[in-house]
């Protein structure tokens, strides 16, 4: 938290509009300081709202009762994975499937919220979600690179809040289009600059009567806002400048293999939000998140699947495969979860309803170990036989192959510490 | 019976009944505050229903309120903020009760009033007079009631999103509904039972048309065809607790608390929901409707009809009608016999926890924080911060007719709702969002809401009161501006969020946005600047008016000669309408404190 002198500092040299955004971001002591030169540290966030079967995509059940009508293949790491992930089947030697996830959250909104955060809600406490920790970890790093857009970048979907961070973490929401509305700027810098200077003085004498530290945060998004106006690095959310081999590698105009479903909210556009993240990491942005949801498959699971897994199989595998190419992989963690998993039994509408105890999710790159699934179920996939992991130790994990120091402690509004990812051990197979 | 198993699941991992610490168990528990008791000598000295001036009862009642939170500050050894100004207290009551700021000329009619009345005085005006007979003709009464109606229509349904294409209930049947309720001051119970009962058609047009429908028909889906979100909802939105929470593998199953939710559950069992998207102009508009059939099909006996769900360890169990205090109705499933919603809906608002419900979201409306946090999670896991107050004014509200309008003006009136959002050392700690029980020492600062904000900065633009315009026609424009701040997530109950508050899609819509271009322009006279232009008003006239407009006060001497340089340097106009473009975008304009 930036104190209110080094605010009011800020204040005034807000008023000359000259500096970029990097040094309203860049407080606190960032953990990855070090290799900030190196390669942009960032997190890539596949989130599948609502929660699908991984029992139907990461860990098949064949000739189970459970098993449903999906049959396995083999890939290039050391498992097998549904037949509706052909693409992701030959990217398998760079991800690693966690299929002992026990996360004890089976409600939309509590599970959404752990996931992204590490902590279980509690209604006293707003922990910071994966985008404001990044943020935050890699502020040094933003500031390095001249980032000047927000460093927290939501494609489709709510992703979560900074909690006790700053709120200048606060996601940045984008459709899958990436257009951003009322960006148009029809002033001229002058103009703007007279605005803003306006701006900081009203905002300042507010900010200095003891109202909370709501009205001193309040001028950071204007900032942000006011550089993201001006920024070239707007352009990153614009795919059309991709060369064409890059987007006939994510399928960019073609026909999505599956069909919307009725009533399932598929986007098929989803491949276009995996190039946008690619390039928004490229430019700096140490997290984006891209929400495909409608997953809450309580009936018809395997039609569902079959109509929306070449979607999330063509965009999650093009990415993995890009940043490859691109090197940028070791760099960038690819991760994929959900609310939950859903049930291993298949209800009387042949749907899968919610399940948290036994289920799995994804990680790739960053450091992490490719090519291996940690953790098994029971033979009907209704328990976790090895080592339960939950929402903290993927964070942990995810942290740690970027290099933040899992002693990193924060302090909450209230003065309580808090350790980074509830100071769970990271999964040690992943650093194996 | 393969349904059954279908309904084991939804429970075990869904519903989340039994958890433990939840759930209804604590109802049974919880100590039952007789109203006649409460309501001391007040019973009977009936407030009009117009939110008149205040009876010795509501005098009782406020008093009551300013003990008991003056005790929580002694026993927290803190000590109050000062009283906000009258100009301060004046944009709160605007904002809370018709969801917009004065205009110049309504902050200086209300201080003009006597300073002993004018507090009280502004309330009536605001709540308006609803009339005995014929046309509405009170601008307040219609504003208020378009306000109420908003909320109420997000909490019920949530907030408009982008992508209509999918929705299958009618958002303008559901605002119509609620708007109609609350400029006749409907009983609160009354509404209640009027939504929990409804039947009919979801959209306007329809035969058969009631838009209280709405509430169900948005929240009973294919994906969930036990009805274990409609359960839910009931219970959060009407009674005040949590029942699909969620800790069930952390805790065994307790079989009797299931039997609790399965008992609710079972006032569900004879709804139906049918229809299509069809018809409109566009050929899809959602035509829907709620109606009640026999629930007779895979029950023992029609007579007695049960429904089934599994137990953890799987075995079955049977549950009929019950009500969360124990309460069983005739579990007949033919509804010429017994109408189980309508039953539920008669329960419910008897309830202590009804009364407890709605203090608490009114409460938490006005000063920023409930008795409880989250409102809507009451019980023994979760204790009030001022548990007697809580219980009394339940009781009080319940026992004077469950006006809704008497209920804000008790709040209104008390001391806590008039101190300044300024901190002090004495009571800085009182701060619940660092998780500590809210004491209201100080007012709460809190970000402006969506609808406020769009409201506020055309009475900016307009400094008239009540849009004198078509009143569907204004909602969907606001609807079409705001609800692209409105993100689903993309999960079959329908749960969404807002993205508005303090992030930079706000910042961009206020910095850019046809809204606030609108606001500045200094051509058009029937802007504020233009028309002060077109006035030939003086520089200092302009400034002062630009403050009062926004900020709903005068500049500081320190403003103006900060200010006063800027502009001299500029084209007047650019200056002016920079200046107002600063005000829109600044903090004292888009909080509430």
């Amino acid at each position: 938290m930036m104190n209110r002198r080094h605010f009011m500092t800020h204040m005034a040299q807000a008023a000359a509009m000259s500096a970029p955004a990097a040094h309203m971001l860049a407080q606190g002591l960032s953990a990855g300081a070090a290799d900030i030169k190196k390669g942009n540290k960032a997190v890539i966030l596949l989130y599948m709202g609502a929660g699908p079967a991984t029992i139907d995509i990461w860990d098949l059940k064949p000739g189970q009762p459970t098993g449903g009508e999906f049959k396995p293949i083999s890939t290039t790491g050391d498992m097998q994975i549904s037949e509706h992930m052909p693409l992701m089947a030959k990217q398998m030697h760079n991800a690693a499937i966690i299929r002992s996830m026990s996360t004890s959250e089976a409600d939309h909104n509590r599970g959404r919220s752990y996931m992204h955060t590490g902590f279980k809600p509690d209604p006293n406490i707003e922990y910071p979600g994966y985008g404001a920790v990044m943020a935050h970890e890699f502020a040094e790093q933003s500031k390095y690179r001249g980032l000047e857009i927000p460093p927290v970048v939501s494609i489709g979907g709510p992703s979560a809040g900074p909690g006790f961070l700053s709120m200048a973490y606060s996601p940045f929401v984008v459709d899958f289009s990436g257009r951003v509305r009322n960006l148009d700027m029809t002033l001229s810098a002058d103009r703007l600059a007279q605005r803003m200077q306006m701006l900081g003085k009203l905002e300042s004498s507010f900010a200095s009567q003891g109202r909370g530290e709501m009205a001193a945060d309040h001028y950071k998004v204007l900032q942000n806002t006011a550089n993201l106006l001006t920024s070239k690095q707007m352009d990153a959310f614009k795919i059309d400048s991709e060369p064409e081999s890059v987007k006939k590698l994510y399928g960019i105009g073609e026909q999505p293999a599956g069909q919307p479903g009725m009533g399932m909210r598929v986007n098929s556009q989803f491949n276009q939000a995996c190039l946008m993240a690619r390039r928004l990491v490229q430019t700096g942005v140490p997290y984006v998140e891209i929400e495909l949801g409608g997953w809450d498959d309580h009936q018809n699971v395997f039609t569902n699947l079959k109509n929306r897994l070449p979607v999330l199989d063509r965009g999650m595998a093009s990415l993995i495969q890009d940043l490859d190419q691109q090197g940028m992989l070791k760099d960038t963690t690819v991760v994929w979860m959900g609310d939950f998993g859903r049930t291993p039994r298949i209800n009387a509408n042949t749907g899968r309803d919610h399940w948290a105890r036994s289920w799995s999710t994804v990680v790739a790159g960053g450091g992490l170990k490719g090519g291996i699934a940690v953790g098994k179920t029971n033979v009907d996939g209704t328990a976790v036989d090895t080592t339960p992991y939950s929402s903290e130790h993927l964070m942990a994990s995810v942290l740690k192959g970027l290099g933040v120091s899992l002693n990193t402690t924060y302090t909450t509004k209230n003065n309580r510490p808090k350790k980074i990812a509830n100071g769970a051990a990271p999964i040690a197979e992943l650093f194996a | 019976m393969s349904r059954f198993i279908s309904s084991w699941q939804q429970l075990l991992t869904r519903a989340c009944v039994v958890s433990g610490v939840v759930c209804f168990s604590f109802v049974l528990s919880s100590v039952r505050v007789s109203a006649a008791e409460a309501s001391n000598d007040s019973k009977g000295t009936d407030l009009k229903s117009t939110g008149g001036s205040a009876s010795k009862g509501g005098d009782d009642i406020v008093s009551f309120i300013n003990k008991k939170i003056k005790e929580g500050w002694e026993a927290n050894q803190l000590r109050p903020s000062a009283k906000a100004t009258d100009a301060e207290w004046c944009r709160r009551a605007y904002l809370d009760l018709i969801g917009r700021i004065p205009t110049i000329a309504e902050l200086d009619q209300f201080l003009k009033d006597n300073p002993a009345k004018r507090k009280e005085n502004l309330i009536d005006r605001l709540l308006g007079e609803v009339p005995k007979n014929g046309a509405i003709n009170d601008r307040y009464l219609e504003e208020y009631a378009g306000n109420w109606a908003t909320i109420y229509t997000n909490l019920l349904i949530g907030r408009p999103v982008g992508n209509q294409n999918q929705i299958e209930h009618s958002r303008e049947g559901m605002e119509q509904y609620l708007r109609r309720s609350f400029l006749e001051n409907k009983p609160y119970d009354q509404l209640v039972q009027e939504i929990v009962s409804a039947e009919g058609a979801s959209t306007p047009g329809m035969e058969g048309y009631n838009g209280a429908t709405n509430f169900y028909i948005k929240h009973i889906t294919r994906a969930d065809p036990d009805k274990a979100e409609p359960t839910s909802r009931t219970a959060k939105n009407f009674l005040g607790v949590q029942v699909q929470c969620t800790q069930c593998h952390n805790h065994p199953f307790n079989d009797w608390k299931q039997d609790q939710f399965w008992s609710f559950n079972a006032f569900f069992r004879q709804t139906r929901k049918e229809g299509n998207r069809r018809g409109g102009n566009n050929g899809m508009q959602p035509e829907f409707e709620l109606s009640n059939q026999n629930y007779t099909q895979n029950v023992s006996d029609p007579r007695n009809a049960e429904l089934y769900y599994e137990l953890r360890n799987g075995t079955q169990a049977v549950a009929y009608p019950k009500f969360v205090d124990g309460t069983k109705i005739n579990a007949s499933g033919y509804v010429n016999e017994v109408n189980r919603r309508s039953e539920l809906a008669k329960l419910i608002v008897k309830s202590d926890l009804f009364g407890k419900a709605i203090v608490n979201r009114l409460w938490a409306h006005f000063l920023g924080y409930g008795f409880t946090k989250p409102v809507d999670d009451m019980g023994p896991h979760n204790p009030a911060s001022h548990p007697e107050l809580h219980d009394r004014l339940g009781a009080e509200f319940m026992a004077q007719g469950n006006d809704l309008k008497k209920l804000m003006k008790w709040i209104m009136l008390s001391e806590a709702y008039s101190l300044s959002s300024k901190m002090t050392p004495n009571n800085k700690k009182d701060d619940p969002s660092m998780g500590v029980k809210p004491a209201f020492s100080h007012f709460y600062m809190r970000s402006i809401e969506a609808e406020q904000l769009y409201e506020s900065i055309e009475t900016v633009r307009t400094q008239k009161k009540g849009q004198d315009i078509d009143w569907a026609k204004a909602l969907q424009e606001r609807n079409n501006v705001l609800s692209q701040f409105t993100l689903t997530f993309g999960n079959d109950e329908g749960g969404e969020t807002t993205t508005f508050n303090g992030t930079i899609p706000q910042a961009l819509m206020l910095f850019n946005g046809n809204l606030t271009k609108a606001a500045i322009n200094t051509d058009d006279p029937t802007a504020i600047l233009g028309a002060m232009l077109q006035k030939g008003a003086k520089p200092s006239e302009i400034i002062e008016n630009l403050f009062l407009a926004t900020y709903g006060r005068k500049p500081t001497s320190a403003e103006v000669g900060q200010l006063g340089s800027l502009i001299r340097v500029a084209d007047p106009k650019i200056a002016y309408s920079d200046l107002l473009w600063s005000l829109i975008n600044s903090n004292e304009f888009l909080f509430v404190y």
